[in-house]
């Protein structure tokens, strides 16, 4: 069977023009990544991985080089048209969660799906929360959950919009442990049952051996391209 | 979705707003005191247009006058005996009366009345009745203030020239009378009929002849106007009307509400300014919610639009609060200027001046609120992995210079509408520009002083309260334009108040002339000046004065300059009375400015030179070598303009705009005036009644009525000014509480971190007083010297007088403007410094 690509990358490159020098963050970055698969983006701190997962978002532009999502040419794009792909197509999970701290739980599910025009949306953002396990909290504010109670209200405004691809940086990266965990798991079992391809930043080697494929980058360049075999 | 799903925009500027409402509400209050001085001054001006067209028939009290100011050519009675049903006739004149019984004398405005006027309104008098019943005794109606000052009753006398009556009434309100005018020339009113009596209706007095109809039925006055008036004008008689009434008041009002509205849109614009200081300060906070909602699809309008309806919320919450409060103040304005205005003043709830109000308040939140909001457009949805490395600058956003212009262009839009006038709105503009970029400037400047020459070796304390004058987040620009604006205008409200009084005061001074005897006849000059000697009273200046007017200027006569605008002369300079004298030398207050002085004319064939005022020369458009036809009560007397000549019109002395040499005019009517000087008030009083009772035409003004007078009318306009600045300066303290709390919220985070490396309460109170004691010094400062350069300028270019700064009370005024600075400074940072920093920390978190 031909799995067509969700993301298609091809001589990528990000150059930022300081005053003294041209700084090269990415180079020449080419890959695929196939509809439904999981892929992380590995690399020392300043490789530029997240960088490279701010332009297959669309969240920027790049130098030079193709950006195509799901058949889509954002590097073409202006930011408003990148704006409507991204409302369409795609879901985001940060480190540091990034709620609109002035909405609760609940209106922050609701916020892609209304920005979609979608009608009775309560209760799939209830339903989404449920799944997280944080119906009781719907109407908390972010000051009032905990960092993993934050990062689940992330994750159910992620998969409320029903995302062809979902990006994650370093999802992980400001919880402990445990919740860390509880996380992971959750993120692997919606982005399954959603059928959705995640492609996630992360420096935690573990987490990145629960995908699918490793992206390693280092200076800006992509060094290696491994399947892992889960 | 694209489309501006303008709901949903409104759902998320609600959500969106939910922690920052009264942050919100704050930063807009900056803006409420400004409209409430605006609303206050529409309201007021709606009203007092209201009243004037339904008072105007009170203030003119006649359907039609016809006032003339020299007496009416007999050709002429038939006429103004054939208008209205009923007819009444005035005559007013300024003269001295005396009170028999206190021996006081005064100046008062003599009104000689005959007929039933006023025929709307009517004369207001105790007993009511002696409004009626002077009219055909030997009687009069004496002004309160009058009564009051010479502890007069009614059935007393007063002595009116050569005549004595008996005072039948106190005349509490007459049509078209203010409180000050009352107070410099009250009115006495007599009965017409014993005028001639009083010997005071002589050749050369200065008397105006009025004419009043009533039309018992209606009749098209507009018309009837236009049909006498050519006849009229001939005979150089005026004529008023309701409409003309109305249209007079109306606009001289409109003058004085312009003025005051003005001010109040200086506070309006002022907090506007801390306005988009404010939101400034927010939409940095609100970055990280701007870029999470663009990462999940939000375009750059819609969330520009999310935070444009906030403001429009804000800023009409802000706008209501401002007409609700603007409509309290009003009742209040009538308090403070009913004195100066001859109409009863009614206060009423405005709604055209509340919609007015809102509507601007609301324009002028989202103008000034658009310049840091367009910066919405750019904001990257890459600030939620990582602060955006390229931001747009003002200079590259041509969006930002749209709005500069589009605030220049409502400042410019809205002095235009005030004041109609296309000069003087561009003259606000770029004064309120400069005055801006002049304190942008030096607030500019400022951060890059004290980064370049940077005091390494002060104390960390001095080195840190210095450093936040340039650190991020600092609030040095906005507070030097609020604080420095607000000084400068509450310093040259001051200053200007200073010119004035003392340009009066300056010629009240000692050795200066302050008593001016005149009306004094050709035959009674010797005597008088000898009577003035006599008493021993220096004769400082004795001048004839002729009456005159012009009737032809280089050959052309009113009509022909009319007709011919190219003539370049102004059709102004015929009609109006000329009072001129004859001298053979400049006094010390002239000096010629072009051409030469003729001091006598040899022989009556020779050409007569005269000598104009320089001013009214350039009013007229003559010049030297003009030659000018002058009527002098009915002889045609033919002259050259010989010189123009510059006048120090501050003086206490007689000046004239035009003087004759000598060997013209001897022969022509004269009346004289004489300058003298009595030390003491009883001293004035004695010339007084020594005059009044041997020359009972001669009027006498004593300087320091006039000065006292003065003094209450500057003090009561001042006291309009100080009323109308206050909400300029309340406003600027506003803004400065806003801002400091502003500045709280970012410099928070940095003194807890202080505190919680060790740093003391008192070296955080120290920090947090040298900063503000920086910024207010340097605001106030800034205020100051721009308010000097201001002031410097009026008095030399418009009052025309010197001008030194008195530096105790401009020392006081930068002081406390620094000390309130430091102080609110302080004040509103106190939880930083008193709460542990634990505590800090969870309440901010």
């Amino acid at each position: 069977m031909l799995v067509t690509p969700i993301l298609h990358i091809q001589d990528l490159t990000k150059t930022y023009q300081s005053t003294v020098k041209t700084l090269t963050v990415l180079d020449h970055i080419n890959f695929s990544i196939e509809e439904g698969s999981t892929v992380s983006i590995v690399g020392p701190s300043g490789s530029g991985k997240t960088t490279l997962l701010g332009l297959c978002a669309g969240l920027d532009r790049s130098t030079s080089g193709v950006v195509e999502l799901n058949g889509i040419r954002l590097d073409n794009l202006s930011e408003d048209a990148r704006a409507q792909v991204r409302n369409q197509y795609v879901g985001f999970i940060f480190q540091n969660f990034q709620l609109l701290p002035t909405l609760t739980a609940l209106e922050n599910v609701m916020v892609p799906l209304e920005l979609r025009g979608e009608k009775n949306i309560k209760p799939q953002a209830l339903d989404l929360l449920d799944k997280v396990g944080l119906l009781e909290r719907a109407h908390h504010y972010p000051a009032q959950l905990s960092g993993g109670e934050q990062q689940r209200v992330s994750l159910a405004r992620a998969f409320s919009n029903k995302p062809r691809i979902l990006f994650a940086d370093e999802p992980t990266g400001n919880l402990d442990a445990e919740t860390s965990e509880k996380v992971v798991k959750l993120i692997f079992d919606l982005n399954r049952e959603a059928g959705t391809t995640l492609v996630l930043v992360t420096h935690d080697a573990e987490l990145a051996a629960k995908t699918q494929r490793i992206l390693r980058v280092k200076g800006g360049k992509l060094i290696s391209d491994e399947r892992t075999g889960v | 979705m694209n489309k501006l799903n303008l709901p949903w925009l409104v759902k998320m500027a609600w959500r969106d707003s939910r922690r920052n409402r009264s942050r919100l509400l704050l930063f807009i209050s900056s803006i409420i005191l400004g409209i409430a001085a605006l609303v206050a001054v529409f309201s007021f001006g709606y009203n007092l247009r209201e009243d004037i067209d339904n008072q105007a028939k009170e203030l003119i009290g006649a359907d039609l006058v016809i006032t003339s100011n020299r007496p009416v050519n007999p050709q002429l009675l038939p006429l103004l005996d054939s208008l209205g049903t009923r007819r009444s006739r005035e005559r007013t004149f300024a003269s001295m009366i005396l009170f028999p019984k206190s021996q006081g004398t005064r100046l008062v405005q003599v009104r000689a009345l005959e007929g039933q006027f006023p025929y709307y309104g009517k004369l207001e008098t105790v007993p009511a009745n002696a409004a009626q019943t002077f009219r055909n005794q030997q009687q009069a109606l004496v002004d309160k203030t009058l009564m009051l000052q010479f502890d007069a009753r009614v059935g007393d006398s007063i002595k009116v020239g050569e005549v004595t009556f008996q005072i039948a009434g106190i005349l509490n309100k007459a049509p078209g009378q203010s409180g000050i005018s009352a107070t410099v020339a009250p009115a006495v009113y007599i009965p017409l009929q014993y005028l001639s009596q009083t010997g005071l209706e002589q050749k050369g007095s200065r008397i105006n002849y009025l004419f009043y109809y009533k039309y018992d039925t209606p009749v098209d006055i507009k018309k009837l106007v236009e049909k006498l008036e050519p006849r009229l004008e001939k005979e150089l008689l005026n004529t008023e009307t309701l409409d003309t009434q109305r249209e007079d008041m109306g606009q001289a009002f409109k003058d004085l509400t312009s003025f005051l509205a003005l001010v109040g849109f200086i506070a309006l614009l002022l907090g506007s300014i801390g306005v988009a200081s404010a939101i400034h300060v927010y939409i940095r906070e609100k970055l990280r919610s701007i870029a999470i909602l663009r990462c999940m699809g939000v375009s750059a309008a819609q969330a520009f639009l999310i935070y444009v309806i906030q403001i429009m919320g804000i800023g009409l919450l802000g706008s209501v609060l401002g007409a609700a409060l603007g409509t309290v103040i009003q009742q209040l304005l009538p308090q403070v200027l009913q004195d100066l205005l001859p109409i009863e003043i009614t206060v009423a709830v405005s709604w055209l001046a509340i919609f007015q109000g809102i509507g601007l308040g609301l324009l002028i939140s989202i103008l000034f609120a658009l310049l840091p909001l367009v910066s919405i457009r750019n904001v990257s949805p890459l600030n939620t992995l990582r602060l955006s490395l390229e931001s747009t600058s003002m200079f590259r956003d041509p969006l930002k210079w749209v709005v500069y212009v589009l605030i220049l262009l409502f400042i410019f839009g809205f002095t235009y509408l005030q004041t109609e006038k296309l000069k003087e709105a561009a003259y606000f503009t770029l004064g309120v520009l400069v005055g801006f970029l002049v304190l942008a400037g030096i607030a500019g400047a400022l951060m890059w002083a004290v980064r370049r020459f940077f005091p390494a070796s002060w104390s960390y304390l001095w080195r840190q309260g210095l450093a936040n004058l340039f650190r991020p987040n600092n609030q040095t620009l906005i507070l030097i334009i609020s604080i420095g604006l607000g000084t400068a205008f509450i310093c040259t409200l001051y200053f200007v108040q200073t010119i004035l009084l003392n340009r009066v005061s300056l010629s009240a001074s000692e050795n200066q002339p302050n008593m001016v005897l005149f009306d004094i006849q050709q035959g009674q000059r010797e005597e008088v000046a000898e009577v003035v000697k006599t008493m021993g009273f220096p004769v400082l200046q004795q001048v004839p004065i002729v009456t005159m007017r012009i009737e032809e200027i280089n050959g052309k006569t009113a009509e022909q300059v009319k007709e011919d605008s190219t003539s370049g002369v102004s059709p102004r300079a015929f009609g109006r009375e000329i009072r001129a004298t004859f001298r053979s030398t400049l006094t010390d207050s002239e000096k010629i400015y072009e051409g030469t002085w003729h001091g006598k004319v040899p022989n009556p064939e020779d050409t007569v030179y005269v000598s104009l005022d320089k001013n009214y020369a350039e009013r007229m458009k003559v010049n030297v070598g003009d030659d000018i036809v002058f009527n002098v009560q009915g002889a045609l007397i033919p002259t050259v303009v010989g010189s123009l000549r510059e006048v120090d019109w501050n003086r206490i002395q007689t000046n004239f705009r035009v003087v004759f040499p000598i060997g013209v005019l001897e022969a022509a009517p004269q009346f004289h005036v004489l300058i003298t000087r009595a030390n003491t008030p009883a001293e004035s009083a004695r010339l007084q009644q020594a005059m009044v009772r041997q020359f009972p035409n001669i009027s006498i003004i004593d300087l320091e009525l006039i000065l006292g007078v003065m003094d209450a009318l500057l003090d009561k306009i001042g006291f309009v000014i100080r009323f109308m600045a206050a909400f300029s300066i309340i406003t600027g303290l506003v803004v400065l509480i806003s801002s400091v709390l502003i500045s709280k919220y970012q410099r928070m985070q940095e003194s807890v971190l202080l505190r919680t490396i060790g740093a003391s309460r008192k070296q955080i109170f120290t920090i947090t007083a040298l900063e503000y004691f920086f910024l207010g010094g340097l605001a106030a400062g800034t205020g100051i010297v721009l308010s000097i350069i201001g002031s410097w300028a009026l008095a030399k270019y418009s009052f025309e007088t010197s001008f030194s700064p008195a530096f105790w009370p401009v020392l006081v005024l930068f002081l406390l403007i620094t000390g309130i600075t430091v102080a609110i400074g302080l004040f509103n940072s106190r939880s930083v410094v008193n709460q542990s920093p634990l505590e800090v920390l969870r309440s901010e978190g």
